[in-house]
């Protein structure tokens, strides 16, 4: 069909923001708050749901995904918690040393890669440190339904346990805070053994808990279609390399802290994208030839996929080799 | 403008028409002279004005007339309205998706006003003036998506999204192309569509169903899919195939004008947020072969289609055994001449039948 040919440019929707709070809440974490600069409300949105937020850093876009925190039932105001990340590619640093209030940035539509299974009889949250931002806002859409859930969540230490005050305050029977610098562990075992059937259980936190979590669930013979997990991943640096882009008929060099996705806009291509972190599956580009190895760090493709040689996910993944030859 | 809603049936004297302006403006679906399976796919965000792409959800002439149908099929058949549990949420979602767009749409025709949860919708042509609590479905006569189901044209479809694929979870089917909710409740998309022909071995449905999982909010999506239907018929479900199978079979050479209908589907999806579900709205157009060739363009065009339709697809769609007695009446309207791209009718430019 072709009855209003359009040419949509690649990513979610862009709304125009302005940064209404910027609120330290440790040494390493910090909220940003976000007001429509049109002074409408922001779209509803689901518990789960990320969004990528563009950062003019100098010469260089950043784009970078982070799950919304606030409350869903509150559309007056989209929240992110950002974690610092002294060794990471700048993203974090960025907005900590850099966006101040009234500071004018776009922003995407929500995209959920992580949304609650609303056939769940239960929902059970496992958070490790930044990985409960996602949580918050379940919490606040199960809250409005009168969900059943509960919330065990790890943190580093009293000082660095992010929300913590306000969640055991506002659900002191729903939420359990364990410190890892007073050795306490999430008893994970003993949690997945005792849940009503229909029970749902979501991970959201570093790559070593979420594997954790998927394999006691699947030993304690929990259907893998009942554990949910959602891990960004920030684009690895690495050793540069040059891509041939065939269908653009250009050659670019990807650079040692940006990614081949940054690499290939940077060059003023138009690439399809969604979730920037090797998720969902939208940036997905076939390999027309190559001489090297690759370096895959995506969840989308399957092991079939990565040992093939012939897709890459550029917004995560990596080359280094002789050759390389992209169908975009 | 105003629209003149037609008072008509969709069954026994089937007094069903469409004006001048609907025939101008219908979506006729062949974009060349030719007809294979694509994930046909642009972006749902306006069109030439008056066009059925320019809304969101297009009110037409029919529109009054078609939720009596509505009504009437779903007094004799309850399931064909059916949401699972978990789906209400996403109910409400398309309530508002759709109160929100056609009251911004349409203001002479529908209003929505909100004040916090408590909301007032009035509906004009069906005569609705109703005060409700968002999320509260005490607070309606229906629950959230049959409610407004019932006041919006075309069939819907909503789909849970989970585990890498799409569930039929809940809808409201009256105006199907010979599927049936009751049947289909709870599949996945493989699965409901297990019955088409040739597109599984040319990997439609995994590209569909890839692209589908990843539309993403405030960014909706359509597509145009057809048939052919004896009689302007909506209702050709299978729960009543044993009541409109066997017009197929009345068709004569003197009727076939009138009572031969080029049936168009004008598919959209969107992303509702609050449920993360996507929302299938499959809207059915009618137009009679007789009124099809009155734009040139068209005429050609539909014969060349016809005459040139694999056989599965010709058997799928249900118009094998026609499809002699509509290529000798088609063939009436076509005179070799070429024809411009694209779906429209072209009128100032295309030439008229030179035969």
């Amino acid at each position: 069909m072709s009855a209003a040919p359009q040419r949509a440019k690649a990513g979610a929707e862009k709304m125009d923001v302005t940064v209404s709070a910027v609120v330290p809440l440790n040494d390493l974490v910090t909220r940003f708050e976000f007001k429509r600069t049109d002074g409408a409300d922001f779209p509803p949105f689901s518990g789960g749901a990320h969004t990528v937020v563009t950062m003019q850093d100098g010469d260089r876009l950043r784009l970078n995904p982070y799950s919304l925190m606030s409350d869903p039932n509150d559309l007056s105001t989209y929240a992110i918690s950002v974690r610092r990340d002294d060794q990471g590619r700048g993203g974090s640093l960025f907005m900590h040393n850099n966006v101040a209030t009234g500071d004018a940035m776009t922003i995407t539509y929500p995209v959920n890669l992580f949304s609650l299974d609303l056939r769940a009889k239960k929902h059970i949250f496992f958070a490790g440190g930044i990985g409960i931002t996602p949580f918050l806002a379940m919490i606040g859409q199960l809250e409005q339904s009168n969900g059943n859930w509960e919330l065990h969540y790890s943190v580093r230490s009293e000082a660095l346990g992010s929300y913590v005050d306000m969640l055991t305050t506002k659900f002191p029977t729903k939420v359990h805070v364990y410190y890892d610098d007073q050795k306490q562990a999430i008893p994970l075992g003993d949690l997945l053994d005792g849940q009503p059937l229909g029970t749902h259980a979501y991970v959201c936190g570093p790559a070593g808990m979420i594997n954790w979590v998927h394999s006691t669930a699947a030993g304690a013979g929990w259907p893998d279609d009942c554990v949910h997990s959602e891990e960004f991943l920030a684009p690895a640096p690495g050793a540069p390399f040059e891509v041939r882009l065939c269908k653009s008929d250009k050659t670019i060099t990807v650079g040692e802290n940006e990614s081949l996705l940054e690499a290939i806009e940077r060059a003023g291509i138009d690439a399809p994208f969604l979730c920037r972190g090797g998720s969902c599956g939208q940036c997905e580009t076939d390999v027309v030839a190559a001489e090297g190895d690759f370096i895959h760090r995506d969840h989308w493709l399957d092991d079939a996929d990565h040992a093939s040689g012939r897709k890459i996910m550029p917004c995560v993944s990596r080359f280094v080799g002789a050759k390389l030859e992209l169908d975009r | 403008m105003t629209i003149q809603f037609n008072d008509e049936t969709f069954r026994d004297d089937y007094s069903f028409h469409n004006s001048p302006w609907a025939i101008k403006r219908f979506p006729f679906p062949f974009h060349e002279d030719s007809y294979m399976y694509s994930v046909n796919m642009e972006q749902h965000r306006g069109g030439p004005e008056g066009s059925v792409f320019e809304k969101r959800f297009d009110v037409d002439e029919h529109y009054v007339s078609e939720m009596r149908d509505r009504a009437i099929v779903l007094a004799d058949d309850p399931l064909r309205c059916q949401s699972l549990p978990h789906m209400t949420l996403a109910g409400w979602d398309l309530l508002e998706l759709i109160m929100v767009s056609k009251s911004e749409d349409y203001p002479d025709l529908f209003e929505l006003h909100r004040d916090g949860n408590n909301w007032r919708w009035v509906n004009k042509p069906l005569g609705i003036d109703d005060s409700f609590v968002f999320m509260d479905e005490t607070t309606l006569p229906y629950g959230p998506m049959e409610y407004i189901t019932r006041q919006a044209q075309g069939d819907f479809c909503v789909l849970d999204q989970r585990d890498e694929n799409l569930w039929m979870d809940a809808g409201i089917v009256t105006t199907q192309a010979d599927w049936s909710l009751d049947f289909d409740i709870g599949m996945n998309f493989f699965e409901w569509h297990a019955p088409v022909p040739l597109a599984h071995e040319m990997g439609i449905f995994q590209r569909a169903l890839k692209f589908l999982l990843n539309i993403p909010q405030g960014a909706p999506a359509r597509r145009l899919n057809w048939t052919m239907t004896v009689n302007p018929l909506l209702d050709s479900s299978p729960e009543n195939y044993h009541k409109w199978g066997i017009q197929k079979t009345t068709l004569t050479p003197e009727n076939i004008g009138t009572k031969q209908h080029l049936r168009v589907e004008l598919q959209t999806f969107f992303r509702l947020p609050r449920s993360n579900a996507l929302v299938f709205p499959i809207r059915c157009y009618l137009c009679s072969f007789q009124d099809l060739m009155t734009i040139p363009k068209w005429g050609r065009r539909l014969h060349r289609v016809v005459r040139d339709l694999p056989e599965e697809l010709a058997t799928y769609k249900g118009f094998i055994d026609n499809r002699p007695m509509m290529l000798d009446y088609l063939s009436q309207f076509d005179d070799g001449h070429p024809t411009s791209l694209g779906v429209f009718p072209d009128l100032d430019t295309e030439p008229l039948l030179a035969k």
